[in-house]
């Protein structure tokens, strides 16, 4: 960051203007605002304003029970809403202690690692048409598409999808399902392959992005900025690895680092980290055909609704269906933390359960949230056009920042 | 996976500080210890800054409600240490009426909005935070609408409670 002459306010020469950007301004992508000090188009101070769409989202999880509160999850990370879901899932497992079967697990894999990619293309889509560049973004798009037509396949939603349940998924994967994965994967490469050359040494691209927001590792840390922004400040800390959940521990991948935390370099790791989830995915659809076909969730009937047909026939399964709806099972007392590597980074799950229907407390890690706080600081100093670009590669989304 | 464990971290820490350390367990694996006010910055300091230890990482700071207790606001952080891959959980309870508690923004550049969100919910005065204000609600709102003592919905609607179901 540069340094820049500060003026007083009784200085003859202090010309400051102050610009009100967002909080809906089309190149915040959100509602963000931010209270800037301008010395022509250079930044003097900054003060970032948020909560425009808070929804008291552990307020409300205090008063559902724990299955319920997962469309709440949907509603953070709405470009990675899966990643969110599954984290759910896993944190209330941890808390009943549930051991789910391999089959399972390596869905999630598969199904996370589809959000992560959706996510990435439209970070750095969206990075591409910020610096003028549209035609990446339009490219990429059609992938995205792709991949909420595999959503579809398996919730019936697209955004917002609610995949999955406690124990496992609501029903199992059709095999068209498992053939559009397969055409994904024979035709994404390609495109990220053709979008890559379209960025990653164009002249015009690099002189708006190298260089532009450097973070040393040390201040990240000191920040608590997680995922690929992390990465590209060089710190090698990705949950998947750390602390794998989800039989990630299974999988062959690497973590890309960048080395200067600078704007380039997060576009650079999240390209190789879409590669490394697209590795994921093909692994784990070997490691499937290995597993019974049949089985899509844990024995777990206290917890895992029964099925529908069942439930009209079957006295047993409709008293386990009413106790589970009704949120008549018993929960163990205990607090439990556990997160995921959501595609902005650590997102952590702290619910604290006293054996009622609905969670004691429950409050949500946001890595957006933690994230975004650097982003009035960091942009001291900077010209106005780099610190769009800079917030686009936080990649902040409102519903996450704000919870 | 972590190449220390929590019976080392207790040892270590109780060396420093005694008594003034209460061990609450281990729930699901995380190491969870509670202190007081007066220690919480100079836990907070060795565990960041212990050669063995090395909780560099802040990951979280929120607090809770329990309106029976005779401290009632508890203010729970959430360490890591990446160098031994190993969590720990922090602790402290505060009074009523006396919700003080000295900044953590000392130690983490990070803490600031954490320590903002905190306040906002639960009220937790942070002493010595440079801009303690609301974070994510209206700046005019006078309640700390994630107590207990501020329902959500009706308060006279029965249908949803507990006793219901023998609890």
């Amino acid at each position: 960051m540069q340094n820049h002459p500060v003026y007083t306010d009784n200085d003859p020469q202090n010309e400051l203007s102050t610009l009100n950007l967002g909080p809906t301004h089309p190149a915040t992508h959100g509602v963000f605002q931010n209270v800037l000090q301008l010395d022509g188009e250079r930044i003097v101070s900054g003060v970032s304003t948020i909560g425009y769409i808070h929804r008291a989202f552990e307020k409300i999880a205090e008063h559902r029970p724990f299955y319920q509160i997962t469309p709440l999850t949907d509603r953070m990370n709405y470009c990675s809403s899966p990643i969110n879901n599954m984290g759910w899932h896993m944190t209330v497992e941890k808390l009943l202690s549930i051991q789910l079967p391999k089959r399972v697990e390596y869905l999630r894999v598969i199904i996370m690692e589809l959000a992560r990619i959706s996510d990435h293309i439209v970070c750095n889509g969206v990075l591409g048409v910020d610096t003028g560049a549209f035609t990446g973004f339009l490219y990429m798009m059609e992938h995205r598409e792709a991949i909420y037509e595999i959503y579809e396949e398996i919730c019936g939603s697209r955004l917002t999808t609610n995949v999955g349940r406690i124990g496992g998924f609501e029903r199992n994967f059709n095999d068209i399902f498992f053939r559009k994965v397969r055409k994904f994967l024979v035709d994404f490469p390609p495109a990220l392959a053709e979008f890559e050359a379209l960025f990653n040494r164009n002249r015009i691209f690099i002189d708006r992005t190298k260089g532009v927001a450097c973070v040393t590792p040390e201040t990240a840390l000191s920040y608590s900025w997680t995922g690929p922004l992390l990465r590209a400040a060089g710190v090698d800390y990705d949950v998947r690895a750390m602390n794998p959940y989800s039989s990630y521990q299974d999988f062959d991948f690497e973590v890309p680092v960048g080395t200067s935390g600078d704007v380039y370099d997060r576009f650079l790791v999240r390209n190789e980290e879409m590669k490394q989830s697209m590795r994921m995915i093909d692994q784990a659809l070997k490691m499937i055909e290995k597993e019974d076909s049949n089985i899509f969730h844990a024995d777990v009937p206290d917890y895992y609704l029964p099925p529908k047909e069942e439930v009209y026939n079957n006295m047993e399964a409709l008293i386990y269906h009413f106790k589970i709806v009704m949120g008549e099972v018993d929960t163990p007392v205990g607090e439990v933390y556990h997160s995921v590597e959501g595609a902005n980074g650590e997102l952590g799950f702290y619910l604290v359960n006293d054996g009622g229907r609905s969670p004691y407390r429950l409050h949500f890690r946001r890595p957006s949230f933690i994230n975004y706080q650097m982003y009035a600081p960091m942009s001291r100093g900077m010209l106005l056009s780099d610190a769009i670009i800079n917030m686009s590669s936080l990649n902040v989304i409102a519903g996450e920042l704000d919870a | 996976m972590s190449t220390i464990t929590n019976e080392e971290i207790i040892g270590l820490i109780s060396a420093k500080f005694g008594d003034q350390i209460i061990i609450e367990g281990e729930p699901y694996g995380l190491l969870t210890i509670e202190t007081g006010r007066g220690q919480i910055i100079d836990l907070l300091t060795f565990l960041k800054t212990d050669a063995a230890l090395q909780f560099i990482f802040l990951t979280d700071i929120t607090a809770i409600h329990y309106p029976e207790r005779e401290k009632p606001i508890g203010v729970i952080y959430h360490l890591h240490s990446l160098a031994n891959n190993v969590r720990i959980r922090v602790k402290v309870f505060l009074a009523d009426g006396d919700v003080h508690i000295p900044t953590a923004t000392v130690l983490w550049d990070g803490a600031n909005w954490m320590e903002r969100e905190t306040y906002d919910f639960f009220g937790v005065q942070f002493d010595g935070h440079p801009d303690l204000r609301r974070i994510l609600n209206v700046d005019d709102m006078t309640v700390f609408p994630m107590r207990k003592e501020y329902p959500l919905e009706d308060p006279n609607r029965v249908d949803k409670k507990d006793y219901f179901f023998g609890r």
